[in-house]
């Protein structure tokens, strides 16, 4: 009964969002002034009505999961009685229907986030942004009852499920989806946004300042769902690495990008106006490889470790959604493109000329990644020859330009908007230098054969780390001792996002640096009672033992940790086999200090011949994911601490 | 510099900086991508590449393992490679398991640097699973 109520509700929702895509639309364009209103104001009713809806269709599918109805196939393929509550739950998402399900949900809360927000708003501009909204509403929830329904039914219901792979029961890939599509879905405001300007060309510094909150809100999400990913890849699939450039993470890494470099020139648009059709374009890139990210994926055109459900006849609608996503914006964009000018020249020394760099660098960055990524499916297309690109590919392309990007990242907040430098600038550069000679220095003397490029690296978080401080402390430094705590009080949300987050970026290269550089590997096999030395400390194996856990039945190895003689912990990396699934997967043990991991797999093998063992010391890992937290955070400042703009800003004419 | 004059030198730059960088990225494409053969598709040529990638079954009966060093067949019934590899298998090696091999030829021995099955045992390598149905021997598996 509840399948059927949700699948109807899918129906009502898939009415409602069609007229929030189309009243609202014909009420800005068309309408006579007194209906006009009227229409644009429906667009809040409709957007209501398709969000109560689709979450109650969600939470019927929660629901169904939760209570183990498997009269439900999707229930059926992807759950089983025996497995615990949390792992029910995230397995509504953990399969093609349900994904989908949920990324309907988060853009249906994004468009009931608009409708509720007080933000102050152009009326016109509302309207429109709600009615594309519900025209990528429309075509998800049509995706979804016509090719994907998750609500088909089985008779007879079989006794159990067929449960889910056990490398998908975890609670690291039990965020990682959700917010991730937080993220990807949040970008589809910035799409909202940029077509709604294109309508009517009206893309104006007002037209940025209510954009950017979502920007930031969808980028701070998809920073921690990329983060949430590599973190699960990194203890789950037990390889010790923490980003392996396949296709699916770069799939994620890509729309990451794009909304980085979104995030800076709309800024601009915000500040100057400038860079408009450039920050509209990029809005709706962003929001397309997003989609890609989202469904080029599932639809298993690209395969790698992380593809789980694949079915190609899906991909042929999702391939049509992205044409006309992609497709109509630009006519869109070349018919209004020109119209969108801006208002004066740039100054080479500004801000707006470093960000003009940012956005250059990133957007780079971008289509590196994009090619790495799609010129193997090219190639296979085009010749039938099948290849890989490997990390060596990114080392060399990628790693460089970032390389810049950090550079310039010290750079830009010192640079005045229109013109100038601040008369802090000079000060602050100088002590950049001093940090990244220090750095560099103190890795040259800490290790032995250092590589230009570990130097090169540990200067860069140096002149990064240095940075920041420094154009924090020298900004409020003319002031006196008592106007100092003050000064720091009236600087902005965004510019105090801004330096969290830059930091950020200099934690997380601290931790990729000191994974990278510092790292220690063994492999080896060993017998019970022998002792392995692992980067000064020694671990000792003592054996095997069979456990049993909720699920599953493991074999334990006990590997106990000495430093300096005296014993700091035991390790107990398992594998596992689930009855149920009949597979094995093999869980790292790992103890985890903010000064480094201490990582242990075990491998096959038995107590005559001994056991592969692998272990790993790798110093600092964990600063790469509290990195990516200070991004967010940054992000998160920004938006909370935006100082509302009452009057409206005017253009001069 | 005249407006017009100043504009051409912005794009010249520019262009240049986007054409040189064109050519670093494909010249380091060139150099890092890594082929995928099925054993029967190797030619004496294909072997002398520097880095490789071989597909298919793990023969049955040809594993060897002393300590850590393994030595194998990857076969796609048609043709078979004898593999070298030093290091921890992974958790789904075994006889008749779909694998790729990554690494190159020293002595028409593939010496492996790196072994990859995939999580599932139902889920064979995509590459693997289109080479044994071009080779008739696909047993059905599902690669869901």
């Amino acid at each position: 009964m509840i399948a059927e109520l949700s699948h109807f509700a899918l129906f009502v929702a898939l009415i409602a969002s069609c007229c929030q895509a189309i009243l609202p639309l014909y009420g800005s364009l068309a309408a006579r002034p007194a209906r006009a209103a009227w229409l644009m104001a429906s667009a809040d009713m409709f957007t209501v009505i398709t969000g109560v809806t689709v979450l109650f269709a969600f939470s019927g599918l929660v629901w169904s999961f939760i209570s183990s109805d498997f009269s439900v196939a999707l229930v059926t393929n992807h759950s089983h009685s025996a497995k615990p509550l949390i792992y029910k739950i995230s397995g509504t998402w953990g399969n093609h229907e349900g994904s989908l399900l949920l990324w309907i949900v988060i853009l249906v809360l994004f468009s009931m986030g608009l409708s509720f927000s007080r933000q102050q708003m152009n009326a016109v501009l509302k309207a429109r942004v709600l009615a594309v909204q519900g025209i990528v509403t429309t075509a998800f929830l049509a995706f979804s009852l016509f090719t994907s329904n998750p609500f088909t039914r089985l008779d007879p219901a079989p006794v159990d499920g067929r449960g889910l792979n056990p490398i998908l029961q975890d609670i690291g890939l039990a965020m990682h989806p959700p917010m991730l599509y937080l993220g990807y879905v949040g970008l589809s405001m910035a799409f909202a946004f940029a077509v709604a300007g294109l309508i009517d060309g009206r893309v104006d510094k007002d037209w940025a300042r209510v954009m950017r909150p979502w920007v930031s809100a969808a980028w701070c999400a998809l920073t921690l769902g990329i983060a949430l990913g590599s973190w699960w890849a990194y203890y789950e699939l037990g390889w010790g690495g923490w980003w392996f450039w396949d296709p699916v993470e770069n799939a994620s890494l890509m729309p990451w990008l794009a909304a980085t470099a979104l995030l800076h020139s709309s800024l601009v648009v915000e500040k100057t106006g400038q860079l408009k059709s450039w920050t509209i374009l990029l809005a709706i890139i962003a929001f397309s490889l997003s989609l890609v990210g989202t469904f080029i994926v599932r639809s298993g055109l690209l395969t790698s470790v992380h593809s789980f459900a694949s079915d190609p006849a899906r991909g042929v609608f999702v391939l049509g959604i992205l044409l006309v996503a992609i497709g109509i914006p630009l006519a869109l964009f070349a018919w209004r493109g020109p119209q969108l000018v801006s208002p004066t020249q740039t100054q080479l020394i500004s801000r707006e000329a470093g960000l003009i760099a940012n956005n250059f660098l990133l957007t780079a960055a971008t289509l590196i990644v994009l090619i790495g990524t799609f010129y193997p499916l090219a190639l296979e297309v085009a010749t039938g020859a099948r290849i890989t690109v490997g990390p060596p590919y990114f080392d060399a392309t990628f790693t460089p330009l970032m390389s810049v990007l950090v550079i310039c990242m010290a750079i830009g907040p010192l640079l005045v908007w229109r013109s100038g430098i601040m008369p802090s600038a000079r000060s602050t550069l100088t002590a950049a230098c001093i940090g990244a000679s220090l750095a560099s220095l103190a890795g040259l003397s800490l290790v032995n054969g250092l590589s230009a490029a570990a130097i090169a690296g540990l200067g860069l978080a140096g002149w990064l780390g240095i940075s920041v401080i420094g154009d924090l402390l020298f900004r409020i430094k003319p002031f006196g001792p008592g106007a100092r705590l003050q000064r720091l009080k009236l600087i902005s949300g965004p510019v105090w996002g801004m330096w969290v987050a830059h930091f950020g970026m200099v934690i997380f290269l601290i931790g990729a640096l000191g994974e990278g550089l510092f790292e220690t590997e063994v492999i080896t096999r060993a017998k019970p009672g022998e002792t392995i030395m692992l980067a000064g400390q020694e671990a000792k194996f003592t054996g095997v033992e069979a456990r049993q856990g909720p699920n599953y039945q493991t074999e334990t190895a006990v590997i106990e940790l000495f430093e300096n003689g005296r014993q700091i912990t035991t390790l107990y990396p398992e594998k596992r086999f689930y009855p149920a699934a009949r597979q094995t997967t093999t869980e790292a043990a790992i103890r985890t200090r903010l000064s480094g991991d201490h990582y242990v797999v075990l491998g096959d093998g038995d107590a005559e011949k001994g056991y592969t063992l692998r272990l790993y010391h790798k110093p600092l890992v964990s600063f790469i994911w509290l990195g990516t937290i200070f991004m967010a955070l940054g992000g998160g400042i920004a938006i909370l601490r935006r100082r509302p703009t009452l009057k409206t800003t005017v253009e001069p004419a | 510099m005249t407006g017009k004059s100043k504009r051409l030198a912005v794009f010249a730059v520019i262009a240049a900086l986007l054409s040189g960088g064109v050519f670093l990225v494909l010249s380091a494409l060139q150099d890092n991508i890594v082929l995928f053969f099925t054993p029967s598709e190797l030619t004496p040529e294909k072997m002398t590449a520097r880095q490789l990638r071989i597909g298919g079954l793990v023969e049955e009966g040809s594993v060897q393992i002393d300590g850590l060093e393994a030595r194998f067949s990857i076969t796609d019934s048609a043709a078979v490679v004898s593999v070298f590899y030093n290091g921890a298998l992974p958790d789904l090696f075994r006889e008749g398991q779909g694998i790729i091999a990554q690494g190159r030829f020293e002595d028409n021995i593939f010496r492996a640097e790196n072994v990859l099955a995939k999580h599932d045992e139902t889920y064979m390598p995509r590459e693997v699973a289109e080479s044994l149905k071009e080779q008739g021997v696909w047993k059905g598996l599902s690669s869901k």
